[in-house]
């Protein structure tokens, strides 16, 4: 009886153990990551690198998605609003939607699917092939080396791409709204910038930061610990992209509330 | 010197080493002979602070290893060069990068003299002419005499070797041979190999010691080593199935009543 109590509790406290030793783990990678990043000599070659790959890698598949998704936006708003007769504001709605929301949590989840998984991949192959105790035979820190040009590259790449997401979206819903829902596109424009205001651009900016940290930390993290082949380089990649999946939709929820309820 | 001292490790309580004891005198070469698995390469990662051990020191030049980190680990890595069983090349790089790498990180060296060196190491290995291939354009042999020449590039004074003919033609692993005894020789170098490669061992060892269920059990001239009393050390020298290693071996109940038996038939299509 008493077993039948404490099995689910041990299982519970096992499995929050484990959340704990991951989130040390990833916190210990994030504070060695910071102070690589202060530290000299910071390779701006690899940063430059690293910024080109995740851009050529992520900026097409953003703006296709950015585009429908906009599309998409202006559509489903369409429905309630001209039962309202208020048309007008899809544009304003489209607009506040794709830039403090859909613009940085898209763009993060993207970037973590393609250069995440690549992250990992990569570190991962160079974990089981040895490359990484040679690099420390070389005397040369794998996260100075291979972790801090990341780091920089994704949080210099990663708001770039959200911008152009939220531009490619505003036009997704612009392309709809004039030419679908009949609004002036002079008039669609002022709809859309009017109610935006630095704090929403500000708050997507701050996301998608955040979003950066998480996707290069976990990727990385998850390479370094990768074990057993190319069996484990598959595991690692998979988990890296959803533990950022799920760390990014999390995070979303905690800044969004932050904002809503401190700087309102 | 390296003084190798009570040194143990665990792996999820599996006893890799328990308790490894070893003198290298400084300029030999030493080589480390056991069955695979048996942790001769997990000895080797502890002399050059790859892993830590759960008790004991590795002792070198009189600085125990097994303390240190950051940049007092690092500056003791800069006086040792590693090949690794796999070579360990950096496949986004070319081989004269990968060969450069710790000039170029570390060396106070303009381009122009890294270059140079560069050239020196892979002609010494025998790789004129290759600086620009990537490793995946390198054959075996190949990669195997690039990571030599990383390792060696940064002048090292110990330089260890994991598995060095592992993998490689027979030609290969003694043009590999030489090159351990001309580093040697030429270089003044200390050197562990770790092998289960009895021909290589032979040749490129000035002392052998032998690793068997985690401990040291015989250590001496390859000539001792041959004529050694310890019937361990004389099955695996000899590569003989029978004798007091048993691990590994087939069921040999199951092995005396095997019999042939008429291949199953396999209908097609049948659903």
């Amino acid at each position: 009886m008493i077993s039948r109590l404490t099995a689910p509790l041990a299982v519970a406290g096992a499995w929050a153990v484990e959340l704990l030793d991951y989130a040390g783990h990833l916190g210990i990678l994030f504070v060695r990551s910071l102070g690589g990043c202060v530290a000299k000599p910071l390779r701006p070659q690899a940063i430059f690198y690293e910024v080109w790959k995740i851009g050529i890698q992520s900026w097409l598949i953003v703006a296709v998605a950015s585009l429908f998704i906009g599309m998409v936006l202006a559509f489903q708003s369409a429905y309630q609003m001209q039962r309202l007769a208020a048309e007008i504001y899809i544009a304003s709605l489209v607009s506040l939607s794709v830039v403090r929301e859909i613009g940085p949590v898209m763009t993060a989840l993207i970037v973590a699917g393609r250069v995440g998984s690549s992250i990992a991949a990569e570190l991962g192959t160079m974990k089981v092939t040895e490359q990484l105790d040679a690099l420390m035979t070389l005397a040369t820190d794998p996260v100075r080396y291979l972790v801090v040009p990341r780091l920089i590259a994704i949080l210099i790449a990663l708001p770039i791409l959200t911008l152009w997401a939220d531009a490619l979206g505003i036009l997704g819903g612009f392309v709809i709204g004039t030419m679908k829902l009949g609004i002036l596109p002079s008039l669609y424009w002022k709809m859309a910038t009017l109610p935006l205001v630095f704090k929403d651009l500000g708050s997507g900016l701050l996301k998608s930061c955040v979003f950066a940290l998480i996707i290069c930390i976990v990727s990385c993290f998850e390479g370094f610990r990768t074990e057993g082949g190319a069996e484990g380089v598959g595991r690692s990649t998979t988990v890296a992209v959803v533990a950022s999946f799920i760390l990014i939709i999390a995070t979303d929820c905690l800044i969004t509330a932050m904002f809503y309820f401190i700087w309102r | 010197m390296i003084e190798i001292r009570d040194l143990t490790k665990t792996f999820e309580e599996h006893l890799v080493l328990n308790g490894v004891n070893l003198t290298i005198n400084k300029g030999e070469t030493m080589v480390i002979i056991g069955r695979s698995g048996c942790g001769k390469s997990v000895l080797l990662k502890h002399l050059i602070g790859l892993m830590k051990p759960d008790r004991g020191e590795v002792r070198i030049d009189g600085l125990d290893v097994t303390g240190l980190s950051g940049a007092e680990l690092d500056a003791v890595r800069l006086k040792m060069g590693m090949l690794f069983q796999g070579a360990a090349l950096f496949d986004s790089m070319t081989v004269e990068d990968n060969v450069g790498f710790a000039l170029r990180e570390h060396a106070r060296m303009e381009q122009p003299a890294i270059a140079q060196r560069v050239t020196e190491c892979l002609s010494l290995v025998g790789l004129s002419g290759v600086g620009d291939l990537r490793p995946s354009e390198l054959s075996g042999g190949m990669r195997k005499r690039v990571g030599l020449a990383r390792a060696i590039a940064n002048n090292p004074e110990l330089i260890l070797y994991d598995e060095p003919t592992t993998g490689i033609d027979p030609i290969m692993g003694d043009i590999i041979n030489d090159l351990i005894i001309a580093l040697r020789d030429r270089l003044k170098m200390t050197s562990v190999v770790v092998t289960h490669d009895m021909r290589s061992a032979y040749k490129v060892a000035d002392r052998m010691a032998m690793l068997y269920n985690g401990t040291i059990i015989e250590v001496g001239t390859p000539e001792q080593i041959r004529q050694s009393s310890n019937p361990v050390v004389q099955q695996f020298i000899k590569g003989e199935a029978a004798g007091p290693i048993q691990e590994g071996m087939p069921d040999r109940r199951i092995l005396s009543q095997w019999r042939w038996r008429p291949k199953p038939t396999i209908t097609r299509g049948s659903a």
